[in-house]
């Protein structure tokens, strides 16, 4: 079988591969736009803490033979308690000053984190099994399906929806939306609003530590696996502008297939394709898609 | 970002003279080469600080134009045969043309979008020199020949090279001093202290805002392009959003908005690496970390800043 002179099976898996980097993107673009959000704050070290995620995962397993399905609840509690010490020590500091010094102090902790990873454990990158209930894979007749690979997709779609159904529907999500707004209003009704802060930042990181427990087994647990990645999914922020959670969802997942697909018709642009897109919208709408100013 | 606390004026042309002469005379009590990275990476600190610490854009992709020179120069030189200063030239204009589109782009959006703008766009720039032929990838361009300037002066001689760079520097220096102390330069403060005024008052803030971008790229590709001369290599090193960060805690440690903290900061970055490096090998990015963060939370005047409010203070004017 074959569309436009392409094999099904390779357009297929091209398909998925782009699917599960979308994935990637949305949920590290979600978690960057509620930091944002509340904190005014671009997390930096947003990919540090995606890579933290995949380590504890890994060091979980080799050390302490915690298995997959433990870590992918531990670690993002671990590594997001971590952020909530980064924002009460430290972030908290900042937020009178200009917004720029929050995206200055969290790019010198990811340099901190990247390189005592790097010390460690060098660049060469380890390797983390499949577990076994999700190892093996279907053949869907045109093409073969890894079922972890359709596990990932499913895994961080629900956590997406999950995180858009708790900001858009509830109480906890109405506080969340309205300390956006105005947050000195919130604080003036009697609602805890440091508390909020620190709570959002540590969930914004904990998102970024789940998708690094997701990608241990598809991709090596590497310590420059997040800087890597953290630069494309900016990219990603600006396309789709900062404003509405579901407009971080889609477009993540919207510029993970067109990268697919470019690596199937033009393998040579794939590394650039995100930034041309950026460069497009700025020209075409400069807000971003889904940005509201 | 916050305003400076102002140096006597009256001060700056003798404490300039002064640094001006100890310059002449270094290359015979230090290591020429070092120095001669330190003047780059001064150039490429100044050229950043006219953007953020005079306008108050944060460009987090200056390595873009820093690289492209390098590359550009490396080839003119090497490839095409010219001499050494139509290289330099010929990186300089690279970058400002790079500088010119990245800015008409990237000023479309203010503030953290910026930041991450000019970030995404440098990092197309890297990807696209690891897949050229022309920039050789991983291997870079090695083997740059420095030349004879104008066809006459060796510049294989580390002392020739080494006035040569402290020429250049002084220039690059000049033009960025005289853009901060004109009308233009007023203007640009202006626009960082408060935009919104700027624009009610009737200056087209965004061809303003273009015209420093465009002079920090450039200065920044001339930067860059002499680096490629002196250590007869352009690499992806200096294309890396690594480079960025360098010349942002460079300018940040020394003192934003000051004239002579970026290469106070500069001086002090690049003699901390070449100290460490034997020492502590791979701990130096963590080290780098440390002082980010260090000068964000506590120290966010920088060297030359936290010395001027000393001076104010003390009443010594």
């Amino acid at each position: 079988m074959e569309i436009f002179g392409i094999p099904t099976a390779l357009l297929g898996s091209q398909l998925l591969v782009g699917l599960i980097n979308g994935s990637f993107y949305a949920i590290l673009s979600l978690g960057l736009a509620i930091i944002f959000g509340l904190l005014n704050i671009i997390n930096f070290c947003h990919g540090a803490q995606y890579m933290m995620g995949a380590f504890v995962a890994w060091i979980a397993l080799t050390r302490f033979g915690i298995n997959y399905w433990v870590a992918l609840i531990a670690a993002p509690l671990i590594v997001g308690a971590v952020g909530v010490v980064i924002e009460r020590l430290m972030l908290r500091r900042l937020y009178k000053l200009d917004h720029l010094y929050g995206l200055l102090l969290t790019f010198g902790l990811a340099l901190i984190i990247e390189g005592v990873f790097r010390d460690q454990y060098g660049i060469s990158g380890e390797s983390y099994d499949v577990p076994e209930l999700l190892s093996g894979g279907i053949n869907l007749g045109f093409m073969f399906l890894p079922i972890y690979r359709a596990w990932i997709i499913v895994a961080s779609l629900t956590v997406c929806f999950g995180t858009w159904y708790m900001i858009e529907r509830t109480k906890l999500g109405a506080y969340l939306r309205a300390g956006t707004e105005n947050s000195q209003m919130v604080q003036a009704l009697g609602i805890n609003v440091p508390l909020l802060i620190t709570f959002t930042y540590g969930y914004g990181v904990a998102l970024a530590a789940f998708a690094g427990v997701l990608a241990a087994p598809v991709f090596q647990v590497n310590p420059l696996m997040g800087s890597n990645l953290i630069i494309v999914v900016f990219a990603v922020v600006v396309i789709g502008g900062m404003g509405s959670i579901m407009g971080s969802i889609l477009t993540g997942l919207g510029l993970g297939l067109i990268e697919g697909l470019t690596k199937v018709f033009y393998p040579e642009a794939s590394s650039v394709i995100v930034f041309v897109i950026m460069v497009i919208v700025l020209l075409v709408r400069p807000a971003g898609l889904f940005g509201k100013t | 970002m916050n305003a400076p606390a102002a140096f006597p004026e009256s001060k700056m042309p003798l404490l300039l003279g002064v640094l001006f002469a100890i310059g002449l005379v270094a290359p015979y009590a230090v290591y020429p080469t070092f120095l001669m990275k330190i003047l780059c990476y001064a150039l490429f600190a100044c050229a950043f600080n006219l953007l953020l610490g005079f306008v108050g854009l944060l460009s987090f992709g200056h390595a873009a134009f820093l690289g492209t020179a390098g590359y550009v120069c490396g080839m003119v030189v090497r490839d095409i045969g010219l001499t050494p200063e139509l290289g330099i030239l010929a990186g300089t204009v690279a970058a400002g043309l790079l500088g010119w589109l990245f800015g008409w782009l990237a000023i479309k959006r203010t503030g953290i979008y910026f930041a991450m703008i000019t970030l995404a766009l440098a990092q197309m720039v890297f990807f696209l020199c690891v897949q050229i032929k022309e920039t050789g990838g991983e291997d870079g361009l090695q083997g740059v020949p420095r030349g004879h300037l104008l066809g006459v002066i060796d510049l294989s001689d580390n002392i020739a090279m080494y006035y040569l760079v402290y020429a250049i520097f002084c220039c690059g220096f000049f033009v960025i001093y005289r853009t901060i102390h004109s009308p233009f330069g007023q203007i640009l403060k202006a626009i960082r202290e408060n935009e919104p005024r700027a624009i009610s008052l009737g200056y087209d803030v965004t061809k303003f805002k273009l015209i420093a971008f465009t002079i920090s790229a450039a200065l920044a590709g001339t930067a860059g392009a002499t680096k490629t001369l002196v250590f007869q290599l352009a690499s992806l090193t200096d294309v890396h959003w690594h480079a960025s960060g360098e010349v942002v805690l460079m300018t940040l440690l020394g003192g934003l908005g000051t004239i002579l903290g970026p290469i106070v900061g500069a001086a002090t970055i690049v003699s901390l690496q070449t100290q460490l490096a034997d020492s502590v090998g791979s701990w130096v990015t963590v080290i780098m970390g440390v002082i980010f963060v260090l000068c964000v939370l506590a120290f966010r005047r920088g060297m030359v800043g936290e010395l001027q409010s000393l001076i104010k203070r003390s009443g010594v004017n």
